[in-house]
């Protein structure tokens, strides 16, 4: 049965319904991008949080004028109007009063929810609210959704896709240099506000589909672990998408195939896992990676200063140190140097005043600054300059044994 | 240095900023209720390297920021030859300061030295091979050839300022304004900036720096401008930094040593 609806094979609603989920996922995780790289992802919370109020003052408006309260157009609409208001909200607290923008966030968030909640429970004694559903706007539902519901979604999700693309460059600057932007002649409040018009868009269209309270974690989760992976805004940027849209078509899937599950946690707990295994297991920025370079640097670090330590033939103390050199081959158990260790431990001591020597040289400036301590002197100075140094320093001495 | 006022009694008016690369007049900017630059004029000569100097907290990148409208004043014009700066971007490169990015940002040495191009490319013009090419000469020329490739979090700050000097260079300006330039940078930068600096002004460019190090504005600069909060002196190095104009600039904040080593140095 999963399988079947990974594949596709659940019948043309569902079908259609997974296809949908993929583009807003694809939409969300490239739009959320610069939101998150602008360090402004928690305004999505507040967008989506006041929604609500929007679709049952909707769904109220058109039950009592008679229509289909259901309307996905209209419901839609009227979540988008509310979430403006709420982003007006947001920006006007954060600009015109002292309030800083989370504590604007956290007061939006909470008062439109609340509003909404309480318009909830109104129109639950409506007779017409009884079949409404619009619970399914809290967690995201599948079921029952028509295919022109599902056909909307996909139409809006492509649309923003393609906006995407048509402003990464000032979305970019803006993200990243703001200042400069400006100096360029870029309107950076205009980007941003293009920026919150997309967020707002992929809001509203995944409103059903992942519902209000998770839609932010389909804008902020992809990107984040998109970053893992590269140094480049532009590859986020894809990566994103790519995880957006994959954890939004396995979680629809599953869900087509567990009609019981809510959509909009599966799709997140999906995009969770892809966070997880980047977290871990991503070159350069993962913790795996993280934990095996630091390891290298501190055996480097120890073998040095043991080195140093056998040269001068000071004691070693620390376990790790001995440990290390026993293991190249340099010290004996009782910490005594080999033959091998004897060479190696006088070279570092050589190359230890040659450094020493350069540093206080304003010849060698530019050289001497590259000194910390671990650094191979031959990737500064070329032989010539290391025979220049030595003559500076004079005759080898004897390493004490 | 004169302090030329603007209408004085039986002379006309006479708009002299036609000439000027970047003119400023009648500047306020204020944080709150208090102005941090008040009532400033400043005319930039054409041709030359101009230091603005100031003691903290004076106005100085304020000032800059007032004329390319990063922030709004309250009151006062920039005009680049004349005409208002909005018209006239193409002909400017800004430098702003390097801790006002976020320096862990997705993107390598070569993506922001390309956004110098991003006016030019607009939304959707492809980046070609001689848009790199041109973004690659630019970094040669503050020795940072070898870093096109790195992610910008690996660099030390004087490579991080170098980069965005090339960003500047790509936007092949006439009027080159520099935040801070030299702010915790080592000696090797300093050098090589300023070389890059005064190779533009040999060049026919205008250069604009903020700058905070007074031991070295008559070796770096042509002119100077010296503001606290208001405009104090504009002018040729020799004739504008002078001991009793720094003193009544930084008040007691100066050092008398310090005085006499700056007098001697531009005298």
């Amino acid at each position: 049965m999963i399988l079947d609806a990974l594949l596709l094979q659940l019948g043309y609603n569902a079908t259609l319904v997974t296809i949908g989920a993929a583009l807003l996922g694809m939409a969300a995780g490239v739009g959320g991008t610069f939101l998150f790289l602008r360090k402004r992802a928690l305004v999505s919370d507040a967008i989506s949080h006041a929604t609500l109020p929007g679709v049952c003052v909707a769904f109220i408006v058109m039950a009592m004028l008679g229509g289909d309260g259901r309307n996905l157009i209209g419901l839609l609409s009227g979540a988008a109007a509310s979430a403006a208001l709420g982003l007006l909200c947001v920006n006007w607290l954060s600009t015109r009063t002292r309030l800083a923008e989370d504590a604007a966030i956290g007061a939006v968030l909470s008062v439109f929810f609340g509003l909404g909640v309480v318009l909830l429970t109104v129109i639950q004694t409506m007779n017409a609210g009884r079949q409404a559903g619009l619970e399914g706007f809290l967690l995201g539902s599948t079921a029952g959704m028509l295919r022109s519901d599902a056909l909307i979604i996909a139409g809006s999700a492509a649309i923003t896709l393609a906006l995407v693309v048509l402003l990464r460059r000032p979305l970019t600057l803006a993200s990243f240099d703001p200042e400069f932007a400006t100096a360029t002649g870029q309107n950076v409040g205009r980007t941003d506000l293009a920026m919150m018009g997309l967020v707002l868009a992929v809001t509203v269209v995944g409103l059903k589909i992942v519902g209000l309270i998770m839609i932010v974690a389909l804008l902020i989760i992809p990107p984040v672990t998109a970053r893992f992976w590269t140094e480049r805004t532009d590859h986020v940027v894809v990566i994103s998408g790519a995880l957006g849209g994959l954890s939004a078509y396995i979680g629809a899937a599953l869900s087509a195939a567990l009609p019981h599950f809510p959509t909009g946690p599966i799709i997140v707990l999906v995009g969770f896992g892809f966070f997880t295994l980047s977290l871990l297991a991503a070159p350069g920025r993962g913790l795996a990676s993280a934990v095996i370079r630091h390891r290298r640097f501190q055996r480097r670090v120890h073998l040095r200063q043991g080195l140093l330590a056998l040269a001068q033939g000071q004691p070693i103390y620390e376990p790790l140190t001995l440990r290390l050199l026993r293991r190249e081959g340099w010290a004996l158990l009782d910490g005594v140097a080999t033959d091998d260790g004897r060479a190696r431990a006088a070279k570092a001591l050589r190359d230890e005043t040659r450094w020493q020597t350069i540093r206080s040289d304003p010849d060698f400036e530019a050289a001497a600054a590259h000194y910390d301590g671990l650094r191979a002197i031959e990737t500064v100075l070329t032989p010539d300059q290391i025979e220049e140094v030595d003559r500076m320093i004079g005759a080898p001495r004897p390493v004490q044994t | 240095m004169s302090i030329s006022l603007a209408a004085e009694h039986g002379k006309p008016l006479v708009d002299d900023r036609a000439q000027s690369p970047l003119a400023i007049r009648g500047m306020t900017v204020s944080y709150g209720q208090k102005p941090a630059v008040f009532s400033v004029d400043m005319t930039v000569r054409a041709g030359a390297m101009t230091a603005i100097i100031g003691p903290n907290g004076a106005g100085k990148s304020t000032l800059l920021k007032a004329a390319l409208g990063i922030l709004t004043p309250l009151a006062g014009t920039a005009t680049v030859l004349g005409k208002p700066v909005a018209t006239q971007r193409h002909r400017i490169a800004y430098v702003p300061q390097r801790a006002s990015v976020d320096w862990d940002f997705p993107t390598r040495v070569i993506d922001v030295v390309l956004m110098g191009l991003y006016p030019q490319l607009g939304l959707l013009g492809r980046i070609r091979a001689t848009h790199r090419a041109k973004a690659a000469e630019c970094l040669a020329r503050v020795g940072m050839e070898d870093f096109a490739q790195r992610q910008i979090g690996q660099l030390s700050g004087g490579q991080q300022q170098r980069v965005f000097l090339a960003r500047a260079l790509a936007q092949d300006a006439e009027l080159y304004l520099l935040d801070e330039p030299f702010a915790g940078v080592d000696a090797a930068t300093e050098k090589a900036i300023i070389s890059v600096l005064k190779s533009l002004r040999d060049a026919g460019k205008t250069v604009v720096a903020v700058h905070h190090d007074l031991s070295t504005v008559a070796e770096y600069f042509d002119d100077v401008f010296i503001i606290n909060t208001r405009r104090i002196a504009e002018g040729p190095v020799a004739e504008a930094f002078t001991p009793r104009i720094l003193q009544e600039a930084y008040g007691g904040r100066l050092a008398t040593a310090q005085m006499d080593a700056i007098g001697a140095s531009a005298g």
